[in-house]
C-alpha cells in the first residue's frame, strides 16, 4: 500500500497564522514611528549610532529575523489565495505556490544575511 | 443494472458490443462562470478583497524593515539618505494608504480571535468578548513595547 501523503497546508497555514498575529500586534506601531513620526520629526529620531547600537544587539536581531521571515509567509500564504480566489487562477496553482512560497523563502535568506552580516 | 443504479463494467462492455458508439455518460460540474472583476458588485466581497490585499502592506513593510537594517549597516550617510527619502511627500503619502491598510489588517485579524481560539476555563467557556478584550489588550501592550523600544533612550 501506498504511503499516505500529509498534506503541507497546515505547515504553511501554521506560518501564516503566527505571521498574521504578530503583524496585527506589531506592525502599525513600527510603521506610525518609523514612517511617520521621525520622518516628520513628532519624536527625534536617534542618532545613527544609537539605532545601530539597537539593532545589533543579538536578541534584536534574531527577533527581527523571526518577525520578517513570518510576515513573508504570512505574505506569501495569504497573497497565494488572492491569486487563486480574486482572479480566479487556480488552474496555475503550481506556478503561483512556487512563485509565492519561493519568494518568501529567497527573502527570508536574504532577510538572514543582511542580519548576520550586520556590524 | 447493480442495485446502486450504477452499471456494472460488464454490462458496459455487453452493450458497447450491441452498440459501438455507446459510451458512459458522465455528467459534468455545473460551475457557473463568474466575471475576473466578481469581487467589486457587492461592498462586502470589496472589504473581502481588500483584508486579503493587506498581506501586500505586511510584505512590503517587512522588505522596508530590511532595507533600513541594510542602510543601518551601509553607515550614517546611507542611512540619512534613506530617512530624507522617507520624508518626502509622495512616499508619506503611498505610506498612508499602507498604515490604514496594516491597521484594516490589524483590526480583521484580532476581531476574529474569538473565532480561531476557544478558551475554556475546567467546563465554561470562555465569553467571545473576554477573547476578544484580550486580543486587543495584547494590541495595546505590542504597541507601547514597540514605541518605547524605539523612542526610549
Amino acid at each position: 500500500m501506498a504511503k499516505a501523503r500529509r498534506s503541507r497546508e497546515p505547515f504553511f497555514w501554521a506560518l501564516f497564522s503566527a505571521g498574521g498575529m504578530l503583524a496585527a500586534l506589531v506592525l502599525p506601531a513600527l510603521a506610525l514611528v518609523l514612517w511617520f513620526a521621525w520622518p516628520l520629526g513628532w519624536v527625534e529620531a536617534p542618532s545613527h549610532a544609537e539605532l545601530a547600537a539597537k539593532v545589533g544587539h543579538p536578541l534584536v536581531k534574531l527577533a527581527l529575523f523571526g518577525f520578517i521571515t513570518l510576515a513573508f509567509f504570512h505574505w506569501a500564504h495569504r497573497f497565494r489565495f488572492t491569486l487563486y480566489d480574486g482572479l480566479q487562477l487556480s488552474h496555475l496553482y503550481g506556478l503561483i505556490a512556487t512563485i509565492t512560497y519561493g519568494g518568501a523563502t529567497v527573502l527570508t535568506l536574504l532577510a538572514g544575511y543582511l542580519l548576520w552580516t550586520f556590524p | 443494472m447493480s442495485q446502486s443504479g450504477k452499471l456494472i463494467p460488464s454490462e458496459v462492455a455487453s452493450r458497447k458490443a450491441a452498440n459501438p458508439r455507446y459510451q458512459l455518460f458522465h455528467p459534468k460540474w455545473y460551475r457557473p462562470r463568474y466575471p475576473i472583476f466578481w469581487w467589486v458588485e457587492k461592498i462586502a466581497y470589496l472589504r473581502f478583497i481588500t483584508r486579503e490585499l493587506t498581506s501586500l502592506a505586511v510584505g512590503y513593510a517587512a522588505v522596508l524593515l530590511m532595507v533600513e537594517v541594510w542602510a543601518l549597516g551601509r553607515g550614517e550617510e546611507a542611512s540619512h539618505r534613506f530617512h530624507d527619502l522617507l520624508g518626502s511627500v509622495p512616499v508619506l503619502v503611498f505610506h498612508g494608504v499602507l498604515l490604514a491598510l496594516l491597521l484594516f489588517h490589524s483590526v480583521t485579524w484580532l476581531n476574529l480571535a474569538p473565532k480561531a481560539l476557544v478558551v475554556r476555563l475546567g467546563r465554561r467557556r470562555l465569553p467571545d468578548r473576554l477573547v476578544l478584550l484580550g486580543h486587543y489588550a495584547a494590541w495595546l501592550v505590542a504597541t507601547a513595547l514597540v514605541v518605547w523600544f524605539l523612542v526610549g533612550r
